[in-house]
């Protein structure tokens, strides 16, 4: 995390924040129910609001456990916006579209 | 034996906590393979038992484990238990793993989330260190962020179908309660879900913060119910267990002074090494000066003592002591003795008790005054003190320490109970001082009402306290009464002017037996000086007489043998009619002067 907090004026310099690539990844636990959910929801949110602009991973837990862990992740699902700064973590099924939109920094240019 | 006793009930595998008094309240400590709860308010030592008994799991037997942190940051544990000596930091390094588990205030929550991924990494981890404990420290907290009674339940089940399929030696799962009737939603289902649940309560009383912990539940196994208090040394949690569930104290027969020999001798030779005694009496009554003695006697023969006052520092006891003859300071300069002063309303009864631990620990006594321990009743609550007492007169018996200690009563009669503490019941030996107040005067009296395995004298006897110590005087009953002070000075003076009366009876008439004695002795003498002298006179008279004879008889014979008279040889009978002649004579001439006189008469 504080490796990435070093790169915080480098956003400002690249322009505006939706040009930019939005870096995630999203634990999961398999097809728990709020998983599926979860992954269903950013799959919309993604679609609606970065198109292309974004690069995210998915992660099952189950599978990889001891990397979760070290990655921090406690609940599932767990967002994890990696960059741009500043770094943001999300938990839930996403299903509160707003909070989500505000927390990766996109504005809901839609709504 | 399976086989043999299929049909009688297995008794519940348990796992030992290693928290001192718990595993005896629980005969035998946590369920093993279940889960235990922990609920409590804030701050009532949840965290600490759980955290132990992962700690001594790892120190005792070698078995790692995990301690999942929802509440504080796993930083702000080990910072906490930092004041135990549990060497936490080396055991986090690799076999205790804290994970970290409270969402910082930065995570936005959107939406419902649950706990399967982080159980699948809490099984990785267990297979990865082999744990087999595991602690869910602050579920509270976790199920507050689920927002709803149907995902608390879930979840809840979830846990409860982690630990089945992982199965660790113990699981722990606390949970805070706020005061003492709100529960958490859900929580009727934790308790039900769980082997046992153990309740835990921290309040004030007069002041000072007091622990407790209550077994509330525990499925298939006995307990003792009710609430114990909780205390917190270097060692961690510490629950004090009632009385120890079995009583090990081996019996020395081998005797220590008690201070000096008169009050040894009352007690039929002294202390039992080991024993306790309780010293009680009202205000004034020299209980402190009787525990002085008994720890000047201790130091003379060169025992490590300790002598422990509440509410009065060191320094003036040591000086008001050295004024009844009784020297501490001597001993304090030379190490051998230790005193500890400590303020009773500082801290809570359980404090002092970890505190005197540490010192017996430190300074290895083999005496030990506390002087008074019915204080300790002042530090929070009774019930508190009252187990606080019993517990620090069984350690004191388990470090084979003689002990006594002293309790203050405000009513001068021993027939109520001593103090509040309820000591005189485990107390080996009880003294009771008193006051009897008679013409005008105060005097201290000592009885010893019991003294367990050992003689000792049932009276009563004058405490005096002079410049060379306190002594023992004896008392004198008189018409039923007991006589102390002036009025014993003065039957002591009545005693002695008799004796001296009778001395003096009896010299006269040794005196004058001796005179009597004297003066037959010297009759004695003259009479035999007068035997010597008649023996002598008539043994002069009868020689002479003799040799009269004899001359006579050579005459009468020379007379004859010239005359021719008789033969030669004849006997010498011839003098007997010549002599015969004279005295005849003699008889005629008295009987004519008799004649004479009548002839006088008779006219």
């Amino acid at each position: 995390m504080r490796k990435l907090r070093r790169k915080k004026t480098k956003p400002s310099a690249s322009g505006p924040a939706v040009t930019t690539v939005v870096v995630m990844r999203l634990y999961i636990a398999n097809n728990a129910p709020n998983s599926v959910r979860a992954v269903a929801n950013l799959a919309a949110i993604c679609k609606e609001h970065l198109q292309d602009k974004f690069k995210l991973e998915i992660i099952d837990v189950l599978e990889y456990p001891l990397r979760a862990l070290a990655d921090g992740i406690l609940v599932t699902p767990s967002l994890a916006k990696v960059s741009p700064s500043p770094a943001a973590k999300i938990v839930g099924n996403l299903s509160d579209r707003s909070s989500v939109l505000h927390a990766l920094g996109i504005k809901e240019s839609v709504e | 034996m399976n086989a043999t006793k299929s049909a009688a009930p297995q008794p519940l595998p348990k796992i030992a906590t290693g928290i001192a008094g718990f595993d005896e309240l629980s005969h035998g400590g946590l369920p093993r393979n279940r889960t235990s709860l922990l609920k409590g308010g804030p701050g009532s030592g949840k965290t600490v038992f759980a955290l132990q008994s992962l700690v001594n799991a790892v120190r005792r037997r070698q078995e790692p484990g995990i301690f999942v942190a929802f509440e504080e940051s796993t930083r702000q544990i080990i910072a906490n238990a930092a004041s135990f000596d549990w060497g936490l930091p080396a055991l986090a390094k690799d076999k205790l793993f804290f994970l970290d588990a409270h969402l910082s205030p930065e995570v936005v929550q959107s939406g419902e989330f649950d706990l399967s991924g982080m159980l699948a990494m809490l099984k990785a981890k267990t297979e990865e260190i082999g744990a087999k404990w595991i602690v869910f420290d602050g579920i509270d907290v976790l199920l507050t962020l689920l927002q709803n009674p149907m995902s608390e339940m879930r979840e809840i089940y979830r846990i409860r179908d982690w630990l089945a399929d992982n199965e660790v030696n113990a699981a722990i799962i606390t949970a805070k309660t706020d005061g003492d009737s709100a529960e958490i939603v859900n929580y009727g289902f934790l308790q039900f879900m769980v082997d046992c649940v153990v309740r835990f309560e921290r309040r004030l009383e007069h002041g000072v913060a007091l622990h407790r912990l209550q077994i509330t539940k525990y499925r298939g196994s006995d307990f003792v119910a009710g609430e114990f208090p909780v205390s917190f040394g270097p060692a961690g949690m510490e629950v004090g267990a009632p009385e120890p569930a079995e009583i090990r104290h081996e019996a020395s027969s081998e005797r220590v002074s008690a201070g000096f020999e008169r009050l040894d001798t009352m007690l039929g030779g002294g202390l039992f090494r080991g024993s306790s005694t309780l010293i009680t009496g009202v205000p004034g009554t020299s209980k402190t000066t009787l525990a002085g003695k008994f720890a000047e006697a201790a130091c003379r023969r060169g025992e490590r003592t300790l002598f422990v006052s509440f509410d009065e520092g060191a320094e003036p006891i040591a000086r008001n002591l050295s004024s009844v003859g009784i020297q501490l300071k001597p001993h304090i300069k030379s190490g051998l003795l230790r005193m500890h002063s400590a303020r009773t309303e500082s801290i809570g009864a359980e404090d002092h008790l970890v505190k005197l631990k540490s010192l017996i620990r430190e300074h290895r006594p083999r005496c030990m005054v506390i002087d008074p321990l019915s204080a300790i009743a002042k530090a929070g609550g009774l019930s508190a003190a009252r187990a606080v007492a019993n517990r620090l007169i069984y350690m004191a018996k388990d470090e084979k320490v003689t002990v006594v200690v002293t309790a203050i009563n405000t009513v001068n009669d021993p027939q109520t109970e001593a103090t509040d503490l309820q000591i005189s019941r485990i107390a080996d030996t009880w003294i009771h001082l008193s006051y009897l107040i008679r013409s005008g005067e105060r005097n201290r009296a000592l009885t010893i009402i019991k003294s367990r395995g050992t003689w000792h004298s049932n009276q009563v006897r004058e405490l005096i306290l002079s410049k060379t110590g306190p002594m023992l005087a004896d008392v004198y009953t008189a018409g039923g009464e007991v006589l102390m002070g002036t009025l014993r000075w003065e039957k002591e003076g009545e005693e002695k002017a008799k004796t001296i009366q009778r001395r003096a009876e009896f010299d006269h008439k040794r005196g004058e037996l001796q005179v009597a004695e004297a003066e037959t002795h010297a009759r004695i003498k003259a009479l035999q000086q007068d035997l010597e002298r008649q023996r002598v006179e008539l043994a002069k008279y009868s020689s002479a007489n003799e040799a009269r004879i004899v001359t006579s008889s050579d005459r009468e014979k020379e007379l004859r043998r010239i005359r021719s008279a008789d033969p030669a040889g004849r006997a010498p009978t011839g003098i007997v009619p010549s002599l015969a002649k004279r005295r005849a004579a003699v008889r005629s001439g008295n009987s004519g002067r008799k004649n004479k006189k009548d002839a006088q008469i008779a006219p």
